[in-house]
């Protein structure tokens, strides 16, 4: 970790417009808790489809993306990562700076919301507001960790990202149960699942499996951008 | 003293070859790498700068492999092409961060001194995102500089000057040049080369076409076949009287005028006007036809 790349990664990134979109959807997930609260809607079932389609399905995702091309796919495109790497600083330890803070924006902008969601809907009822942030703070380094990989491997990491997060997480595992193993998703459902004492959740893989997944996911990930980074080339315009 | 040395050093994308074995060294003081665009000139210096790997042969500052060597960065300071800094930050906030992610002892004075060198401190306090262009390169050099690097990179630093930045850039680029530094800059306009840097290195198409003393090869330059095409009263009168001077290798006629192979640039264009005022020969144009940078490093590149 260093100091100074953090501030000013931190900066970056709540400086600027993607400071409000990375705001937009933490607020439609609590603004859509508090209205199914006043409508009488907030059982344990339907808060537990919020959190999870909404919560660890989607927003979880998308904030894990929107943050990791933010701290580094923008930089690297638009040549200013130079000035970092061009310093007697290590690239693993420029690389594990921009996901530390990667991932606690995402813990900001996603766990945290969840659990003002759940607690909005149905307090500490069933552990679940408690469970799904357990869930979303476990998922936030995994996703946050392969999406900055992602950004070091190929300069159209959104797309790759939204491939990944939507197509291959939510559509070919709603299709193939085997899928389902090798989601962040599911991963964080199973602690969801652990931490919550309501049967309104239902996890596909055993905690022990999904907390070996996510582990490996998360450390696999970082090990290999921190090599990646370190052969990045930036090349010249000639 | 810290010397940069290119040994042999080729690299290519996929089937594309950038730079085509290249060996040259470059010591203190302001060297030129001159080339037209896409010469390989980027490519070379990001080589340099450890950001690129050669795909064969070496690369070293030093003594040292420039690629995957980040403590190499202590020495050398880089200011690249592109405009990208972080424009969020204040030129004072950029210069702190490049002194502190250097691990300077002091690195407020450090920052001090580099926007003092750029004479930049009026400006400190402003976002960088709200400077000119010139001011940003400025900047760019402040944060490059302020390790007081034994190598000073820089890409294209004349790029999207006005004149009074140009010349306060190139007075700063001779500057550290006079303080022994080893300062190796980018350009493809020979005119700054020519009014900076005391050696050059011409890149074209990936080669190196020419390397040394700079009026060595503005000598080289100026004393090549020159084409002209001349427009006169009388073009087959003025055709015998040059190709009966040594100065001329050839005339051909045509219906446009003549296309003339001058030998001697300078005995050449001082014979012409002499001969129409002697034959009484109205000249209507006499215009040099390969006088781009390209014709000149081809030559250069044919010897």
């Amino acid at each position: 970790m260093n100091g100074v790349i953090a501030g000013i990664t931190v900066r970056g990134m709540l400086g600027r417009r993607r400071a409000l979109l990375l705001l937009l959807l933490p607020l439609a997930l609590v603004g859509l808790a508090v209205a199914l609260r006043a409508t009488g809607n907030a059982t344990e079932e339907i808060t537990a489809v919020l959190l999870q389609r909404f919560g660890i399905a989607t927003l979880l995702p998308l904030v894990a993306l929107i943050a990791a091309s933010g701290v580094l796919g923008t930089e690297i495109d638009d040549g200013s990562f130079v000035f970092l790497l061009s310093k007697p600083i290590s690239r693993p330890v420029i690389l594990d700076t921009k996901l530390a803070v990667a991932a606690g924006l995402v813990a900001l902008f996603a766990a945290l919301p969840v659990l003002v969601a759940g607690l909005v809907m149905v307090g500490t009822e069933g552990g679940l507001a408690l469970g799904f942030f357990a869930g979303a703070l476990a998922g936030s380094a995994a996703y946050g960790a392969i999406f900055v990989l992602i950004n070091v491997l190929t300069r159209h990491a959104v797309v790759a990202g939204l491939v990944y997060a939507l197509i291959w997480e939510t559509l070919v595992g709603g299709f193939i149960p085997g899928a389902r193993q090798l989601s962040v998703q599911q991963w964080a459902l199973s602690v969801a699942d652990w931490v919550a004492t309501s049967p309104a959740v239902h996890a596909e893989v055993a905690l022990m499996a999904a907390l070996g997944l996510l582990a490996v996911a998360t450390v696999g990930a970082t090990v290999l951008a921190g090599q990646r980074l370190r052969s990045l080339s930036i090349a010249g315009e000639a | 003293m810290t010397t940069i040395e290119v040994d042999h050093a080729s690299r290519w994308y996929g089937n594309v070859v950038a730079v085509n074995d290249v060996s040259m060294d470059v010591g203190p003081g302001v060297t030129g790498l001159l080339g037209p665009n896409g010469a390989g000139k980027s490519t070379l210096l990001h080589m340099m700068s450890g950001f690129l790997a050669p795909s064969i042969g070496a690369v070293r500052v030093g003594g040292r492999r420039a690629w995957h060597d980040h403590d190499l960065y202590r020495q050398i300071g880089l200011v690249p092409e592109r405009d990208a800094v972080y424009g969020y930050l204040t030129g004072w906030e950029l210069a702190l961060a490049s002194a502190r992610l250097h691990g300077l002892p002091r690195p407020e004075q450090a920052a001090r001194r580099a926007l003092a060198m750029v004479e930049l401190e009026a400006a400190r306090d402003r976002r960088v995102d709200t400077y000119s262009k010139g001011m940003r390169q400025r900047a760019k050099v402040a944060a490059a500089l302020v390790h007081e690097p034994e190598v000073l990179l820089l890409d294209e630093p004349f790029n999207g000057m006005d004149p009074r930045q140009r010349l306060h850039m190139m007075d700063l680029v001779r500057r550290m040049g006079d303080e022994g530094r080893t300062v190796l800059f980018s350009s493809h306009i020979l005119e700054e080369v020519e009014r900076v840097a005391e050696h050059i290195q011409v890149i074209v198409a990936g080669r190196l076409a020419a390397s040394g003393d700079f009026r060595e090869i503005r000598r080289l330059m100026t004393d090549r076949p020159h084409v002209f095409t001349i427009r006169s009263s009388d073009d087959r009168r003025l055709a015998t009287a040059l190709i009966a001077d040594t100065s001329t290798a050839g005339v051909e006629v045509g219906t446009d005028g003549l296309r003339v192979q001058a030998i001697d640039f300078g005995q050449f264009t001082w014979l012409v006007p002499r001969i129409a005022r002697d034959l009484d020969i109205g000249l209507r144009e006499v215009r040099p036809a390969d006088e781009s940078l390209e014709s000149v490093f081809s030559y250069l590149v044919a010897r």
